[in-house]
């Protein structure tokens, strides 16, 4: 379980990442999804470059109505409090329920979303937030919501040579209410199933947002109708997702029914 | 007062911290890993892609191709076997690399050698197989059917060994008022030492010596298979155990890889070093315990147990392995099925059958685990049957102590102990009566139920026993040398070996014991087979029990050849020579055993004349007064809550009663069995390593191998008794293995509790979500 040879690039900054790109390169950040994957040589690269000190995206910008937080920013410094968290604990808490801490030590928010496993937390809370990623490659920058971005397992709508390099996450409003809820056997073990609700009424967010199933994460189209319980978890996600069995779905209809229920939704189940 | 209480207690019985801990806590151990030598080369392996297939060619690269090592290179090499004695086995011959064909996933088929692991591993990425791939047997319960591809062409069916005894069963039988038949399995699992095996061969020209430095618990039994396999002289092999990161079994096989390394060695006269990695561990290397019951008990209607019959199979995969053969596992279920428990009748049949997977391998508890996991959910299945408590049923059933020492059905004698009272105290630490209180109260999406399971383990059992195996290996007496050094100290040498055990502080204890040498002053001499007496090692529970009986003798022969010469200088009377505390006493006089030791070495003109030549060095040889083995025991009882959504099952609480006879040091023997439980977690809940119809391992990283971790695992609490076996030294028993037995049992039995109500009955571990929804879902169609 050694990787095949490769080379390491370090860069000074951005510009350096992104011409790295353009000669191949592979970006790595916390090296902990891309790792094991190079230690069993499922991954080849002929070279890495190393984005997790790049200084362009360890910064953190903050406005009145969002936080940027740079995607060389790790799971750690999240879950500690080093960076500003905008929902008030929320990104905290996800934070110190990733992987156990020598993962977080290392992995970054943006490798978490670049990778797009579906079974992530950063995937699903992201999300679920309505965040939005910051992209920047040779043809200059752009913004793509997070739905949007994650186009299915393990895929994004990352271009060649593009670099996510921040997510922008909204503030929320007064009295917003969030639930995020994932089912894991064991510490450390991802998610075999998830699901995130917020309610902001004073910004006009409601979502209802269901992971760990094996594709982008589910934005379900109308969360008024689950949050008034005119429907169960167990039929909104039947709607949604018409060609899967019900037997296939039911652990998820749990996961949606307990983010509910953390939201302070009623007991939906 | 009571033996080993009070803060300054050093001998049996004393909570004495361990003295290895200082070196492993502060990370100083020092592993095979940790050893480098100049010039040395790593081995990475070529394995096999496919469970079956003839190895049609190969093909080494045009570049490196020299250090590209196969079957055809390995001149004058055997292959590993372990045949057992027991009429009816079929011989197979595990080759050091594969040679006409491969028949699991991960058997080694060429070595490659580089500078660093990286560089092998990128060497043998460019070595070509032309594989054809074969049917693979993948299932154990059709093994043997006519239509299976066989393994070994040479034998008429997938099949090492099949056995059978018969004790009265159909007589007992008659009266039976209820009859319960279940299927049970338990899966193959690979067990996880933190550090994987590894080994690096040195050949000495100058001493014609090839030295293993091995992580093994039996470094004795891997120098007579090496020595073996390589047609070398035992003076030719030297095997160092350095520290070993826990072992549990595996530790004591003697590998392929460790005979291709010392191969590789002697041909390139170079050190040659071969460090097991995760996947190579999880996909060819420990693999334990798959096992198949089909179990039928039968009892009065007072609950009497009147008869047992069992048909087992266990899945030994390919290869016999060394020294204890694809037999073991499945003939012990044979004989210890029976348990704890007296009954009239008894009948069982067992397969050790050949798949395409990689050899079973004995891990702590051995077919005690599966074995315990079928009887014990067949007591709960009787109960319900019978309308008892799990705790009634087995109450009245389990032997009497009045009855002890007491020979089972199957010939087995248990030594000493009160089994019923294990179960009554265990009982009532659960407390059995809130738990039912709070089942009778529950509601919403979770169910909890309460679980038990009883069981004995035979350890340290001898000769007797294991020569009717027939297997390469015979424990026979045991020994230890115990020497004073010129400085009053003691050197103490054993032929078993710890990787985790504590014998540094355990056996130095007994040496306090005997001669009153403070622990601190004893040095653990072991794991090397150039300074230490044969043995085969560490294994069955057996180190306080032989070694520490070995020692005592020792420490006892030096004993008096140390106070005949401190009688000599005190001018006192040898038999009023008492020692302790490190001095020797007569009366009023005293001296310290260093200025006898200093005499015997260094001023001997003031020895007496009569003294005894053998000087300060005394080698004994021991065995149990009867050597059936010592009998531990426990009660395992658990209170689980099963998430009725989820399929989730989560410990509430756990407490073991057990009875180790004397405790040597409760400290360590609390260790062993909380180890020992962690792992029996594991088999109840998360471990498993699946195939698939192509004899594919499913679970080749930790990721997709599920070890029980911290946060699975509630405060476990241990209750002792202390009956002393009247067999051992001091009254000890084996206690190594026990913890591992009655976690699947007591938990699939406590699962049950809870959802019976719902229609449920589990009865294969390890209890995922999967399979409990699975079988919620079942249960409701079937109420539909
Ligand atoms: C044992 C273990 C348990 C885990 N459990 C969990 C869990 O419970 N929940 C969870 O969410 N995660 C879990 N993870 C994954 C962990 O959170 C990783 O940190 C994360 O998936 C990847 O982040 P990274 O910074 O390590 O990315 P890397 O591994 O370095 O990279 C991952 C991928 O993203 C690309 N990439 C990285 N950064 C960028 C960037 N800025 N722009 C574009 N592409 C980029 C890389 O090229 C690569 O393809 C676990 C990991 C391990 C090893």
């Amino acid at each position: 379980m050694k990787p095949a040879p490769f080379d390491y690039l370090a860069v000074d900054d951005l510009a350096g990442a992104t011409a790295a790109l353009a000669d191949g390169a592979k970006p790595m950040g916390g090296n902990q999804s891309l790792g094991p994957m190079l230690n069993l040589r499922l991954a080849r690269p002929a070279a890495l470059v190393d984005l997790s000190l790049v200084p362009e995206l360890r910064t953190v910008e903050e406005s009145a109505e969002w936080v940027r937080l740079g995607a060389a920013i790790t799971h750690a410094e999240i879950e500690d409090g080093e960076v500003p968290d905008p929902t008030g604990g929320w990104l905290r808490a996800a934070a110190a329920n990733i992987a156990y801490r020598a993962v977080r030590n290392r992995g970054t928010l943006g490798g978490s979303l670049a990778h797009a496993d579906p079974a992530a937390d950063w995937v699903i809370v992201m999300t679920g937030l309505c965040a939005t990623a910051l992209l920047a490659g040779p043809s200059g920058t752009r913004r793509v919501p997070l739905e949007d971005f994650l186009t299915g397992p393990f895929a994004t709508g990352l271009r060649d040579g593009e670099i996510l390099t921040a997510v922008e996450i909204p503030r929320p409003g007064a009295g917003a209410r969030w639930g995020y809820w994932k089912y894991m056997r064991q510490v450390g073990e991802f998610a075999k199933a998830s699901a995130a609700v917020l309610v902001d009424r004073e910004r006009g967010r409601l979502r209802c947002t269901v992971g760990a199933l094996g594709r982008q994460p589910l934005v379900l189209a109308e969360p008024e109708a689950l949050l008034a319980a005119e429907v169960t978890p167990r039929e909104a996600l039947a709607q949604a997702l018409p060609g899967r069995s019900p037997a296939d779905l039911a652990l998820h209809a749990t996961a949606l029914a307990r983010a509910l229920a953390e939201a302070g939704i009623g007991d939906a189940a | 007062m009571k033996r080993g209480a009070g803060p300054t207690a050093k001998g049996v019985g004393a909570r004495l911290e361990r003295r290895e801990d200082a070196r492993y806590l502060l990370g100083r151990g020092r592993y095979v890993g940790d050893i480098r030598l100049p010039g040395m080369l790593e081995i990475a392996f070529v394995r096999s892609p496919l469970a079956h297939a003839r190895l049609c060619r190969l093909d080494k690269p045009a570049e490196g191709g020299d250090r590209v090592f196969a079957a055809a290179d390995l001149v004058g090499v055997a292959g590993i076997r372990a045949d057992s004695g027991l009429p009816g086995f079929r011989s197979s011959v595990q080759p050091i690399l594969a040679e006409a064909k491969v028949r699991h996933v991960g058997e080694p088929i060429a070595a490659c050698l580089a500078e660093t692991r990286a560089l092998a591993e990128d060497l043998a990425e460019r070595v070509e197989l032309d594989l054809e791939e074969l049917p693979a047997v993948h299932d154990m319960l059709r093994a043997r059917d006519p239509e299976a591809p066989l393994l070994h062409e040479h034998w008429d069916e997938n099949a090492f060994l099949e056995t059978a005894v018969d004790r009265g069963f159909e007589a007992a039988i008659r009266d039976a008022a209820v009859v319960v038949k279940r299927s049970y399995r338990t899966a193959r699992q690979c067990m996880a030492p933190l550090e994987g095996r590894g080994c690096l061969a040195v050949w000495d020209r100058h001493l014609e010596l090839l030295t293993l430095h091995s992580a093994t618990q039996m470094p004795h039994i891997v120098r007579t298979g090496l020595a073996e396999c390589l047609g070398l002289d035992h003076g030719q092999v030297r095997v160092v155990a350095p520290d070993v990161g826990g072992g549990f079994g595996y530790k004591g096989i003697l590998l392929a890889e460790e005979v291709c390394a010392a191969f590789l060695a002697m041909k390139l006269d170079r050190p040659i070093r071969w460090l097991e990695d995760r996947r190579e561990h999880l996909i060819a290397g420990a693999n334990c315990r798959e096992h198949a019951y089909e179990v039928t008990g039968y009892a009065a209607a007072d609950g009497e147990l009147l008869a047992v019959d069992c048909q087992a199979i266990v899945d030994s995969g390919a290869y016999s392995s060394y020294p204890f053969s694809a037999c073991l596992e499945a003939a012990q279920v044979g004989s210890i099925l029976p348990g704890p428990y007296k009954m009239r009748g008894y009948r069982c049949r067992t397969w050790s059958v050949a798949t395409n997977k990689p050899p079973i391998l004995p891990f702590r508890g051995v077919a005690r685990t599966g074995v315990c996991f079928a009887m014990e959910l067949t007591m709960d299945a009787l109960a319900r049957e019978l309308g008892m408590t799990p705790e009634a049923i087995r109450l009245r059933n389990l032997v009497a102590p009045a009855e002890m020492p007491f020979t089972n059905i199957t010939n087995k004698d248990f030594d000493s102990g009160d089994y019923p009272e294990a179960l009554r105290r265990v009982v009532e630490a659960i407390d059995v009566q809130g738990v039912r209180a709070r089942q009778a109260a529950q509601s919403g999406g979770s169910r909890i139920g309460v679980g038990f399971a009883v069981f004995c383990e035979q350890g340290a059992h001898g000769t007797s026993v294991y020569h009717g195996w027939g297997i390469p290996m015979v424990p026979g007496f045991e020994q230890a040398t115990a020497r004073l050094t010129p400085d009053g100290g003691l050197e103490l040498r054993v032929g078993v070996h710890s990787h985790g055990q504590s014998l540094e502080t355990t056996l130095a204890q007994i040496v306090y014991e005997e001669i009153g040498i403070d622990p601190a002053k004893v040095k653990l001499v072991h794991g090397d087979t150039a300074y230490t007496p044969y043995s085969t090692g560490t294994w069955g529970s057996r180190c306080i029990v032989m070694a520490g009986g070995a020692v005592a003798a020792a420490s006892a022969t030096l004993g008096e050849r140390i106070r005949r010469i401190a009688a000599h200088l005190m001018q006192a009377d040898p038999d009023d020579v008492t020692l302790a505390d490190g001095m020797a006493r007569a009366g009023s006089s005293e001296i310290p055993l260093a200025e006898v030791a200093r005499t015997w070495y260094r001023a001997p003109q003031l020895l007496p004349d009569d003294v005894d030549p053998r000087g300060l060095e005394a080698t004994e040889g021991y065995k149990t007064v009867r050597d059936t083995g010592t009998f531990s025991y426990a009660a395992h009882a658990v209170v689980v809550s099963v998430d009725l959504d989820l399929g989730d099952v989560k410990l509430l609480d756990y407490v073991i009663v057990e009875d180790a006879g004397t405790m040597i040091n409760p400290m360590v023997v609390d260790g062993q069995v909380h180890g020992g439980a962690v792992q029996g977690i594991g088999t109840a809940l998360f471990e498993e390593m699946p195939f698939d119809a192509a004899g594919q391992p499913l679970a080749s990283t930790l990721a997709d191998y599920h070890l029980p971790v911290a946060a699975d695992i509630p405060a476990i609490r241990i209750l002792h008794m202390e009956t002393p076996s009247p067999l051992s030294r001091f009254g000890q028993k084996g206690i190594g293995e026990s913890g591992a037995i009655g976690p699947p049992a007591a938990i699939a039995n406590a699962v049950n509790d809870a959802l019976a109500p719902l229609g449920v009955e589990m009865t294969e571990v390890p209890l995922t979500p999967e399979r409990i929804l699975r079988a919620l879902a079942r249960a409701r169609e079937v109420a539909a």
